[in-house]
């Protein structure tokens, strides 16, 4: 029977003995079923009202540049106050594959040493200080950003790349210490404790029965390991979608290191750039006309289909790796 | 039955506190008047010392006042959800058509400075409005530029390429910056204009004036601009601009004031337009204004002239904030200077008396 079969006798008797009716023909399955489906559909509701918000408050700017705010390069607020995102969207892209370039390594490295090789006790303790990170507020990986980070690499770390790789053009230019890299590498940190937590859960849950089998048929504790990573494939990519997330939507610690310039491409991996996210926290609050206001909002509509478009390439990529791995389960 | 009565016994007590708890607020506060504002954060330091030290003076009257930025605090007195908002700029023409019948108060006085990192050069290095529109404009692009050199003689400066700073978030002082630098170059003015945001030419952003501050302090020979307020707090290396009478200007208290002077001889009446009052544009042209520093902006308090448009309003809370406004133009003046605000010039002082006579409640001036 449906539920909503159940619903209306119910309603009819709505009286003192409807509790009794509730409890022999409306079991808790059928609550449970509803109550959940009324979260799930929850998302709906809420992306929808979402999209029509930054609709709605965008609609000015989408009246006035169309198609040209997506592939415009000027922000120009004072004169021509013409708007266009482009270098902003590069500027996110390219900072959180610079993330993912860095974070996800490691993060894998940190799963796996916490699954597969540490002493249990020694896991357990730094699994607690992974999860601990995660915790820490973004505004404060912005501030060690400037005042250890920013210093460090300036002094240290981008002089050397430079005299070593100076001759390719991406590490070249003059040296600031904040920009992005040094973005991508702030982002990589604090993307580290979410997806290297994902990522021991994920090898934890891999049964051992896989590892067993694998030491038995005589395999390498490095082929276990890569049997294990295979095993936990599709979870590993989510892990890493996640990540992405983060490092796509993250604004105040990208802000701090960036440099904030707004520019379509810049001279070398040490030059300031600018993000989509970065750039209405930044200007929002003293946005000063009604045009100004919409094109900001509308960054926040172009950021949201960004982060779809990239959510849908993901699954894609995880479709196909699972389709693999079932073609060749086949042979 | 005992195990009940035990359960009740901490539930009885529990709730008579809390019961008594809110009676007491109840009773005690029920003539308590709270003063809503928001606006601007420049003057949110000296606003919530004013609002301190009132509440020591007139116990029942709470002013709460929240620095969201004078964007967010000009829609707030638009939609009118405050009893009173502040903002580093004048309402323009379109804002003031929003929100007609807006007072204009000056409640106090900031200054910019440029501030700089070059290590072994104290504080004192010399510039001229021309030189700072080019440095920002990346015209001027080492330290020992003969322009640079020829007005600072004494100072070796270095064979060193400057590193620009400037604001990443829209700002009140990347205003009055952006309209000093208009006002002197042509080419500044033609091609980045004036604005609490502009389409900077080049340099690296920096979020706030601490942001800007942490960039300068963190990159060797690097230039920065900051409210003097905030330079001083951090003992910051700020330099001297050049006035329109020729005059080297040490960013200071004095100077400042001494600016507002000169533009206060011109401040228009309180319900009138004051989209074109700037301190900066008032000192462009004026050769005659000796110790005045260049780069001067008031903070304004904006109150609506006919304080029965806003919904909450009723006539105690309307004379409260009249009260307020006028012990904050005088005696609140007093605690500006501990802050390293500037405390208005007696002239300032007599035109916001004015001003603040025109306020009404029901058609009734309140302070007469």
């Amino acid at each position: 029977m449906k539920i909503s079969q159940k619903i209306s006798p119910f309603i009819r008797n709505l009286n003192i003995k409807s509790v009794s009716y509730l409890k022999n023909h409306f079991k808790g399955d059928d609550i449970f079923k509803l109550v959940s489906a009324l979260f799930a559909s929850s998302i709906f509701l809420l992306l929808g009202l979402m999209v029509y918000e930054l609709v709605k408050g965008s609609w000015l700017s989408i009246q006035t540049f169309g198609l040209n705010f997506i592939v415009g390069t000027t922000w120009d607020p004072a004169i021509s106050r013409i708007f266009g995102v482009l270098p902003l969207i590069l500027g996110t892209l390219v900072t959180s594959a610079i993330t993912l370039l860095i974070g996800v390594p490691i993060s894998l490295g940190v799963g796996l040493a916490l699954s597969e090789y540490a002493p249990k006790k020694f896991g357990v303790t730094v699994s607690f200080l992974v999860e601990l990170l995660a915790a820490v507020p973004s505004v404060i990986y912005g501030l060690w950003g400037i005042f250890v980070l920013i210093p460090f690499l300036r002094d240290h770390v981008y002089p050397y790349l430079k005299a070593v790789f100076g001759f390719i053009p991406i590490f070249s230019g003059p040296i600031y210490g904040g920009g992005v890299l040094t973005g991508g590498i702030v982002l990589a940190i604090m993307i580290i404790p979410t997806v290297s937590a994902v990522m021991r859960d994920l090898f934890s849950a891999v049964p051992n029965s896989q590892r067993e089998a694998m030491i038995a048929l005589g395999a390498t504790k490095w082929e276990t390991v890569k049997t294990v990573i295979s095993y936990a494939r599709s979870g590993v990519i989510g892990a890493v979608i996640l990540g992405l997330g983060r490092a796509v939507g993250e604004t105040m610690a990208i802000t701090m290191v960036i440099g904030n310039r707004f520019q379509v491409w810049p001279s070398s991996l040490f030059d300031a750039w600018y993000t989509m996210a970065a750039i209405i926290a930044n200007e929002l609050l003293e946005a000063t006309y009604d045009l100004y206001i919409s094109a900001l909002i509308n960054v926040g509509l172009v950021l949201l289909f960004v982060t779809l478009i990239i959510n849908i390439l993901a699954r894609l990529i995880v479709w196909r790796a699972l389709r693999l791995t079932m073609g060749i389960a086949r042979e | 039955m005992k195990t009940i009565y035990k359960a009740i016994i901490p539930i009885v007590i529990i709730a008579i506190v809390v019961t008594s708890v809110f009676a007491y607020q109840y009773l005690s506060t029920e003539q308590a008047i709270t003063l809503n504002g928001a606006g601007a954060t420049f003057p949110f330091p000296l606003i919530d010392k004013w609002a301190a030290e009132y509440h020591k003076i007139k116990p029942n009257v709470q002013v709460n006042y929240q620095g969201i930025g004078s964007g967010g605090g000009i829609q707030q007195h638009t939609e009118k959800t405050v009893y009173f908002a502040a903002s580093d700029a004048p309402l323009t023409e379109a804002q003031a058509a929003n929100a007609t019948n807006t007072l204009h108060i000056p409640i106090t006085i900031g200054g910019v400075v440029p501030i700089y990192n070059l290590p072994g050069i104290p504080k004192g290095l010399k510039f001229t409005g021309e030189i700072l529109a080019d440095i920002y404009l990346g015209k001027i692009i080492v330290w020992n530029d003969a322009r640079l050199t020829a007005i600072n003689p004494d100072i070796n400066l270095p064979n060193q390429a400057i590193v620009v700073v400037r604001r990443s978030d829209g700002s009140g002082t990347t205003f009055i910056w952006t309209s000093y630098l208009s006002n002197v170059s042509p080419e500044w003015k033609n091609n980045v204009g004036r604005g609490t945001s502009v389409n900077w030419p080049t340099g690296l952003g920096g979020k706030g004036n601490d942001g800007v501050a942490a960039l300068v302090q963190q990159t060797p020979y690097s230039i920065g601009y900051v409210e003097f307020t905030y330079a001083k707090k951090n003992n910051l290396t700020y330099g001297h601009v050049q006035n329109a009478a020729g005059e080297f200007i040490e960013p200071s208290i004095g100077s400042f004031a001494k600016a507002a002077e000169y533009a206060a001889v011109t401040l228009p009446r309180g319900d009138a337009s004051w989209s074109k009052v700037s301190i900066v544009d008032s000192l462009a042209n004026n050769t005659q204004a000796h110790g005045a520093y260049p780069i001067t902006s008031f903070s304004y308090i904006l109150v609506y002239k006919e304080l029965n448009v806003l919904p909450n309003m009723n006539e105690a809370a309307a004379k409260a904030l009249v009260d307020f406004l006028w012990w904050a133009v005088h005696e609140g003046q007093n605690y500006a200077a501990d802050l390293y605000y500037v405390p208005l010039p007696s002239s300032v002082v007599a035109h916001n008396e004015e001003t603040i006579r025109l306020i009404k409640f029901n058609g009734q001036q309140i302070r007469k």
